[in-house]
């Protein structure tokens, strides 16, 4: 019977190639929406990783309660036994220290004297070290407008806008002012090794990019960092191993009497990221239920036409004693099959719009320089293997749900007046 | 109809005389409270002083004690050194007028402090630059009224509630607790426009330095920070001194 239905789908084009179109761009919206969708979240919290949560983030429990304030007084200290710890506990990431500062870069005139000044928002990170990985991972070679990377220590990178602002040029002193670790002044002067532009005002406005031992000195904080961060080595973000690798560290490091005790949380406790990253999860079903229900809408219709279309086949099938059941039935096989066609055609279309968006992206720079939130300049669609089965969801759904909805008028039709009908 | 009349006079008449008293009230009150305030302005205030004080900060961490000695002319200028410990030796602050300089030999820099950095803690602790550099007299800044009196730690005082009357106060409000044998403010409260109280202030050891009281020791509890509080001890205190006015230069900063 399958092999007689499908002859029929090819035959009579009239009767399968709209639904199978329809079926065939439903698919194929779902596919590319939902790579897509996927791809941004993934970006989203690929880029919090990098620059602020890592896959799992270490800091005093007493700093992470204050974190907004950027509280170096209550940042972690023995941080290198602590890493060393790490390091043995969990080799399988990859451990760094990072320390955020604010303050005042000052521009000094010839007579040393202010010329200028902004609102400083600093990063150390370990710029110097052979085989760092830090400068790959916050994108900062890219980002640089002028200039270079800092080869020692004294070198720092500052905001491109800033630099602009108020004329500091490569090689010119800017000092940075601000607090140290216990309270006292900080003034440290630096030379501008480049400039740096991220694209976003979250993290361009006041920056500032020094090594993390320059930090260390400045701040008085030898030995100590506001955070340590942890990356998976081998993948990226990984829930599970993040949870396993959380509650391991606190039940033996950390103490809830100690506020200085280190706390650990994974990527998904901060910055909100729970809700991204469930959102993004759940972006797939979302996407599945709004074209199954629209397509249905869709399909019923084309069902009801087609009904209508082939009202007198119907009818001779009938009068010749073929069961209403047995026409219902064949109609959903039929539907069925015109919705795997259209959803081979349709995820194989999606396929290939999502490994173009993958690999091009779309440069949405020019809208985020002033938003406070941390978003990726290009966004990508992301190629999942979910992609390859989601759209027949929608797709055999939507339509055996409308040829199921528009066959049901079969058990209508009235066997006693069959034959008037024929005579028409 | 007369007997009516007259209840009527006897009233109108008791209005206007509670009415008449109720203002003297006001207005003695009113007196009373400029007058506390200005005998605390004569006590505090001075057309100049030299000040040798250590500042403790109570972190959470630890605590730090440092020394410093300031010259300070009327209520414009002003200018402090950093004695200790050896990391702020020698760290200048010059304020004139509404500006605020610092040195620091490290950078041999001068670097100038204003904007919201005024609102930032000096060398971490309970005071800000903008509380460091505000030496204008109370009443120039707020309208005073007496609210009360009350008994602190057996000492008589005022309660006074301050308001602000000038564009640029650094607090809305402020409630002053003056101690009424010496007028000399014991206790204070700030507060932000929302009613958030900000700040805490107590003041204690007052003693008599050439005829006038004053406190030798307070205590600052900024209320949204973390901390136990910060104490400035004075150790000498010197009034009506001859300062000389190249202090209060940009090139004394770096000497």
């Amino acid at each position: 019977m399958i092999r007689f239905i499908i002859k029929g789908i090819l035959r009579d084009k009239s009767r399968s190639l709209l639904p199978a179109i329809v079926v065939s761009i439903g698919v194929f919206l779902t596919v590319v929406m939902s790579g897509w969708i996927t791809g941004i979240f993934t970006d989203i919290v690929a880029m919090s990783a990098n620059f602020s949560t890592g896959h799992v983030k270490i800091m005093t429990r007493i700093y992470a309660e204050n974190q907004q304030q950027i509280p170096n007084d209550l940042a972690l200290m023995d941080v290198e036994k602590l890493i060393n710890h790490l390091e043995s506990d969990y080799p399988e990431v990859e451990w760094v220290k990072r320390i955020h500062f604010g303050g005042l870069l000052d521009v000094p005139d010839e007579n040393g004297e202010t010329r200028a000044q902004g609102p400083a928002a600093g990063r150390a990170i370990d710029l110097l070290s052979p085989g760092t990985n830090e400068v790959q991972r916050m994108n900062i070679a890219n980002a640089i407008v002028k200039g270079a990377l800092p080869m020692k220590q004294g070198e720092a990178l500052i905001s491109d806008d800033f630099a602009k602002k108020f004329g500091v040029d490569i090689g010119q002193q800017i000092t940075v002012f601000g607090s140290t670790m216990n309270g006292s002044m900080m003034f440290k002067t630096f030379s501008v090794s480049g400039t740096i532009r991220f694209g976003q005002a979250i993290l361009d406005r006041g920056a500032i990019i020094i090594d993390i031992t320059d930090a260390q000195l400045a701040l008085d904080m030898s030995d100590a960092a506001s955070e340590v961060l942890g990356y998976f080595k081998e993948s990226g973000y990984n829930d599970i191993k993040a949870d396993s690798v959380r509650a391991t560290f606190n039940t033996k490091y950390s103490s809830i009497d100690d506020e200085f005790s280190p706390q650990m949380f994974k990527l998904r406790d901060q910055n909100g990221l729970d809700e991204y990253l469930t959102m993004a999860e759940s972006m797939s079903g979302v996407m599945v239920t709004i074209f199954v229900f629209a397509m249905s809408i869709v399909l019923w219709n084309t069902g009801l036409l087609g009904g209508l279309r082939r009202y007198s086949e119907y009818g001779v099938r009938l009068a010749l004693g073929e069961e209403k059941g047995h026409i219902y039935k064949t109609i959903i096989y039929e539907a069925i099959l015109i919705g795997i066609m259209g959803s081979i055609v349709g995820t194989a279309l999606g396929l290939g719009a999502v490994l173009y968006l993958h690999e091009v992206g779309l440069d949405i720079s020019a809208f985020t320089n002033n938003i406070s939130m941390m978003l990726p300049q290009v966004y990508r669609a992301a190629l999942t293997p979910e992609l390859f089965y989601i759209g027949f969801f929608p797709g055999l759904l939507a339509m055996t749900l409308g040829n199921a909805l528009a066959g049901y008028a079969i058990y209508k039709r009235k066997t006693a007046r069959l034959f008037k009908e024929l005579e028409v | 109809m007369l007997n009516h009349l007259y209840q009527e006079k006897l009233s109108q008449m008791k209005i206007i005389a509670i009415l008449f008293i109720s203002c003297l009230v006001a207005g003695a009150n009113a007196q009373t409270a400029d007058e506390i305030m200005d005998r605390v302005d004569k006590n505090m205030s001075a057309e100049n002083r030299i000040v040798e004080s250590s500042m403790t900060i109570y972190g959470r961490r630890n605590n730090r004690t440092m020394t410093s000695i300031s010259y300070t002319i009327g209520e414009k200028q002003s200018f402090t050194e950093y004695l200790s410990p050896a990391r702020e030796q020698g760290t200048k602050m010059l304020k004139l007028e509404d500006k605020l300089w610092i040195y620091s030999p490290s950078t041999d820099r001068i670097i100038q402090i204003s904007g919201h950095m005024l609102r930032q803690s000096v060398m971490g602790s309970d005071f800000s630059y903008e509380d460091m550099m505000d030496d204008r007299k109370l009443k120039e800044i707020y309208a005073a009224v007496l609210i009360g009196e009350e008994v602190i730690e057996g000492l008589p005082v005022y309660v006074l509630e301050l308001t602000a009357k000038v564009e640029d106060a650094a607090y809305h409000t402020r409630k002053v607790w003056i101690e009424k044998e010496h007028d000399v403010p014991v206790k204070e409260e700030l507060f932000a426009k929302s009613g958030q109280l900000l700040k805490r202030t107590t003041l204690s050891d007052i003693q008599n330095i050439d005829g006038r009281w004053f406190p030798m020791k307070m205590k600052y509890k900024d209320m949204l920070k973390q901390g136990d509080g910060t104490v400035i001890e004075i150790n000498s205190i010197k009034f009506n001194q001859d300062i000389p006015e190249y202090i209060f230069t940009k090139a004394a900063l770096k000497q």
